[in-house]
Order: C-alpha cells, then sequence, then structure tokens
C-alpha cells in the first residue's frame, strides 16, 4: 500500500530574532526535514540605486553605511574606489593606511557580531554578552575618528575625511594587545563547546565546486578551502604590504566557517598593529582643489578654496565618462560596485553586488535536507545582513 | 594569465560578434545576444580562461538608445586571478537567454534585473519580483520612473490592513540642479498640484 505524506509549509520570520532581520523564509517540511526553502526578501528595500542616480558622488557615500550597517567603511571603500579610479587620482599613502586600519577595525567589528550571534541562536548566551563590549570600543574608535559610531561617512574619493585625533593611534594599538586575549576567551566558550560542535559540525556542507558555482565569497568560499581573497589575490591600497594568512576551512560546514572566522580576526588585529607602526605621515586627502574640499583653514584665507569649497558641497564634482568595476574584501565577501559614469556630477548607474545576495541565495541548496533547527545556524554561518541584501 | 592573452584566446574562437573594449585594467567584451549564452558557456569551460564565478548581472537603461537596455555579467576566474565583463545590448521587451544551467547563482541575478527593469529571461524557472513589495508595479530602476514612486503605504485603522495610495509629498521634493543655474528648479509637488 502506498503511504501518502503530505509536506507541510511554515513561515519563518519575518519578524523572528533568529532571522537576522527581515528575512521571510518559507520551508517546506516534511516532518522535520526541510524539503524547499524559499527566502522572500525585499523587506528592508530602500532603493539605493536609485537614490544614487539622484545624488552626487558626495552625497552618495553616506548610502554605503546603511547597506551592511555591521562594518559600514568597506562599503564606502568600494565606492571610494570605483569614483577615484574614474577620476584617476591618487590617495595619499596615509590615507591608504588609514583605510586599512579601519577596513581591518570593520571585519573585526562584523565577524564579532557574526560570531557572537551564530552562537546565541544555537544556544550560547554568554559570546554575545564578551563580544559586544569589545564593539563597543571598535565603534568608540569609529566614533573618535568620523564623529559617528556606525554612518561614518569617513572613507571619501580621494582620501578619508580627517586624520586620527590626537591619542587615537595608541589607544588602538592598546586594543590590539588585549584583543586576542577575548578571542581566546571566546573561542573556550565556543570552540570545544560540546553543544556548539553539535549544532555546527557537518551542518550545510558546501563542496568547493558548488561553492563557486553559488557565486561564494569571502568566509562562504575558504570555508570550503578555496585560498581565495581580494586583498592578497588583488591588492588594492597597501594590502600588499602586510604579511597575513589567509586561514581557509577543510569542510566546508558551519564549523569551519565559525574558526575561519576567529582566525581572520586574529590575522586583522596583527594588520591593524603594522599598518599603525608603520604608517607615514603626510595628508590624508588628495590635494586637489576640483575633487576634494579644502581645509578650514585654508577657506578663512584663501578666495580660491572658498569658492572651491561652495562648488564642491553644491555642484559636486565631476566625473569623467566611463564604466569600471571595483571590489573589496568586505567582512561577508566580495563587496563591488560597479559605476557608469556620464560626465555629469551624479552616477548615472551604480551598481552595488553584495556578497550576502549570493549567499543566501544558496538557502535552498544548503538547508535542503536539514532538520528544521539547523537553519539558524546555516543562517547564523553565512553571516546575513539584510541592509546589504535588499539595498 | 593577462588582458593581451585573454583577447587571444576569444579572437581565435569561433564566436564572431565580440568586441573588446578595456577599462582600467579590466576587459569588456560586447557580445551579440545570439552568441551570448554559448559564449558564457565557453568563458566557463575553456581549460585557457575558467571563468568559473558569475559576481553579478545588472541592467542599464538608456532610454535614448536604439537597443534600450544593456545587461552586464560580470565573471571571474579564480585560477587565473582576472575578471571579465561581458555586455549585451537588447531592445524593450526583448527576452534574454538564462544562463541558470551554466551559473546556478544567475537566478536570483536575473529576478532582480527582472524587478528594476522589466528585463525578461526565457526558461528562467521562477521570474518572479524579488525586492520590491508583492503587488508592486512599474520597474523602478528604469529612468522614467519617478523617484518618489507611484504608491505610498500606511495603515489603516478602520479597514484593519495596509493600504496603498498614489504618493503625496507634503514637502516638495527638491532636486537642485546646478549645473545649469538659469533655468531654475524643479518642483515635483508643483506639477502634482497643477494636475489635481
Amino acid at each position: 500500500m502506498a503511504k501518502t505524506t503530505k509536506t507541510m509549509n511554515l513561515n519563518f520570520g519575518p519578524q523572528h530574532p533568529a532571522a537576522h532581520g527581515v528575512l521571510r523564509l518559507i520551508l517546506e517540511l516534511d516532518g522535520e526535514v526541510i524539503e524547499r526553502a524559499d527566502p522572500h526578501i525585499g523587506l528592508l528595500h530602500r532603493g539605493t540605486e536609485k537614490l544614487i542616480e539622484n545624488k552626487t558622488y558626495t552625497q552618495s557615500v553616506p548610502y554605503f553605511d546603511r547597506l551592511d550597517y555591521v562594518a559600514p567603511m568597506n562599503q564606502e571603500h568600494a565606492f571610494a574606489l570605483a569614483v577615484e579610479t574614474l577620476l584617476k587620482i591618487k590617495v595619499p599613502e596615509r590615507a591608504s593606511y588609514i583605510r586599512v586600519v579601519f577596513c581591518e577595525i570593520g571585519r573585526i567589528l562584523s565577524h564579532i557580531l557574526n560570531i557572537t550571534t551564530q552562537a546565541l541562536d544555537v544556544g550560547a548566551l554568554t559570546p554575545s554578552l564578551w563580544g559586544f563590549e569589545e564593539r563597543e570600543k571598535l565603534m568608540c574608535f569609529y566614533e573618535r575618528v568620523s564623529g559617528s559610531r556606525l554612518h561614518a561617512n569617513y572613507f571619501r574619493p580621494g582620501g578619508v575625511h580627517q586624520d586620527f585625533p590626537v591619542g587615537l593611534k595608541e589607544d588602538i594599538l592598546d586594543f590590539c594587545k588585549h584583543f586576542p586575549k577575548v578571542i581566546d576567551d571566546l573561542e573556550n566558550l565556543l570552540t570545544d563547546n560540546r553543544i556548539f560542535k553539535q549544532r555546527n559540525v557537518d551542518i550545510g556542507v558546501v563542496t568547493p565546486q558548488d561553492a563557486v558555482a553559488h557565486g561564494f565569497s569571502g568566509v562562504m568560499l575558504r570555508g570550503s578551502n578555496i585560498p581565495w581573497d581580494l586583498r592578497r589575490a588583488q591588492p588594492y591600497e597597501v594590502y600588499d604590504r602586510f604579511k597575513f594568512k589567509v586561514p581557509v576551512g577543510k569542510n566546508g560546514d558551519c564549523y569551519d566557517r565559525y574558526l575561519c572566522r576567529i582566525e581572520e580576526m586574529r590575522e586583522s588585529t596583527k594588520i591593524i598593529i603594522d599598518a599603525l607602526q608603520t604608517m607615514p605621515e603626510g595628508p590624508v586627502m588628495a590635494q586637489d582643489g576640483k575633487v576634494t574640499p579644502p581645509s578650514r583653514a585654508m577657506m578663512k584665507k584663501s578666495m580660491e578654496a572658498l569658492i572651491h569649497h561652495f562648488k564642491l558641497f553644491t555642484e559636486g564634482y565631476h566625473v569623467p565618462k566611463g564604466e569600471v568595476y571595483r571590489a573589496v574584501e568586505a567582512p561577508k565577501g566580495e563587496f563591488g560596485v560597479y559605476l557608469i559614469a556620464d560626465g555629469s556630477n551624479k552616477p548615472y548607474r551604480c551598481k552595488i553586488k553584495a556578497p550576502g545576495f549570493a549567499h543566501l541565495q544558496a538557502m535552498d541548496y544548503v538547508v535542503k535536507g536539514h532538520m528544521l533547527a539547523d537553519v539558524p545556524a546555516v543562517l547564523g554561518s553565512m553571516d546575513i545582513v539584510f541592509g546589504e541584501i535588499d539595498r | 594569465m593577462n588582458i593581451s592573452s585573454i583577447k587571444e584566446a576569444l579572437k581565435n574562437s569561433e564566436f564572431r560578434s565580440i568586441e573588446f573594449k578595456e577599462n582600467f585594467g579590466e576587459l569588456l567584451v560586447t557580445v551579440s545576444k545570439s552568441e551570448l549564452y554559448e559564449f558564457l558557456v565557453f568563458l566557463r569551460d575553456s581549460r585557457a580562461l575558467r571563468f568559473r564565478q558569475l559576481i553579478d548581472i545588472l541592467g542599464v537603461d538608456y532610454p535614448s538608445k536604439e537597443n534600450r537596455f544593456e545587461v552586464i555579467y560580470l565573471l571571474l576566474s579564480h585560477e587565473f586571478n582576472i575578471r571579465i565583463g561581458v555586455k549585451v545590448a537588447i531592445q524593450d521587451n526583448e527576452p534574454l537567454p538564462s544562463v541558470i544551467d551554466i551559473f546556478p547563482v544567475a537566478n536570483w541575478f536575473e529576478r532582480e534585473a527582472f524587478d528594476m527593469y522589466g528585463i525578461k529571461f526565457t526558461d528562467h524557472p521562477d521570474l518572479r519580483r524579488i525586492l520590491t513589495d508583492y503587488e508592486f508595479e512599474g520597474y523602478p530602476l528604469r529612468k522614467d520612473f519617478p523617484l518618489s514612486g507611484h504608491t505610498e503605504v500606511r495603515y489603516d485603522d478602520e479597514l484593519k490592513k495596509v493600504v496603498y495610495d498614489p504618493v503625496k509629498l507634503s514637502q516638495a521634493y527638491r532636486d537642485f540642479d546646478f549645473e545649469s543655474p538659469w533655468e531654475g528648479t524643479e518642483y515635483i509637488k508643483r506639477e502634482q498640484d497643477k494636475k489635481a
């Protein structure tokens, strides 16, 4: 006699704490086994690309903070690189070093949040309490350098907005000294934790071939044993001057991705120390009156500087015709900007390539055949942030 | 592996419609719609190229051109550490072949291009809207779509549900055009009031 089974549809989210934001996941379940997962996204869609087309290049920068709001400066970086390429301007060396420092701070910010919330999703509360204390300190660095804790608007085409305030360098170095100890503490709680391992080892396994075919990047790719890091492969800024390891996973499961992130935080700390110690003196903005604004002091003295300032903040600068794709290794993977300029003061088209978009798409492929309880673990290890997916 | 060797490999291939353009150290290849699918298969499978990863698909709208839309496929070869862009120009309402069976990741990228520009992909298994609302109308990233949109959403306390109204701006969106200071600023709200 043929047995008839009926699948059940389950609505996961959009208001579920383990959905990491506003994900609506429609799951087709056979008992507790997932047969199909259909993510419905777009609940945080703000039309960033459309808005950017209607704003000047200067006004577009803050929109990038609002994409992956966990590590805002890394997003600005891709846009700044694209605009600088089209304008053919060179960033001063000190600005490059500052960018490296804050990109790595952004990476640590993002990885702490991801690791601790992934732990939270599978039942561990303490890591998030410890991790958030460190995030708080890092966000203070953001605030001290840019004036705001999240929406920094700091990496602008041509360099960075302002130089380090007095004492910041020492404080970041001080943070880097004690931070490895915090990573050790987090590892003590999680790495050999029986429950954490039971929930993550062999869950959401992605083979290297599938990782490439499904457009994975960043940790999702490295976790599947593909040593690919844009900082190493296609170095931008001054990344080629630093020594760092690119950790890779062996099995491509959630646990390996967690281990990769832990190791990456250690490497980032090393890069920050290295960059701060070798940072040269000098300007932090390209000295091009037609693109970058003059200093306050100059505006008090020079008529030309005043005119430049006025024109730059009303009309903005004009970017020569052309199109370019520039990508950076953001904490979540390859974050890219495809910029088409038509010679005016506004971008004609600015396509944002968000790593999470491709990762979430593979949800169906990754969770098929898993149990319902594995969905939060997989979701957590994918490092989903809706700001960048929905744009 | 550099740009000139890719060019060499592509010139020796069977594709006739390809044109090269170099953008700041990256190669952008224009290909005709009819050869697009085979060309992408070739890029992925050729032993000399190995563009195994599709990074993104993006549409661009040029309302004044005869071929209104351009679709750009961005590819990456991990083995040779090189990128390439493939561009194809199509008219309004002209469908493109779906490339999901070459790159599974293309599924959502194509849905996004459809959602934002109304570009259709033949043989796409599930060409639904992706980023916009469930009953959204229009294609927001087309240049003739207004920035403010057509509808706005609010919760109606009497009907106990979310309702859609035509968009009403309490403050005009002011698009200062600093490039031509003599023509003045265009106020969307004023236009709206005129119609009402």
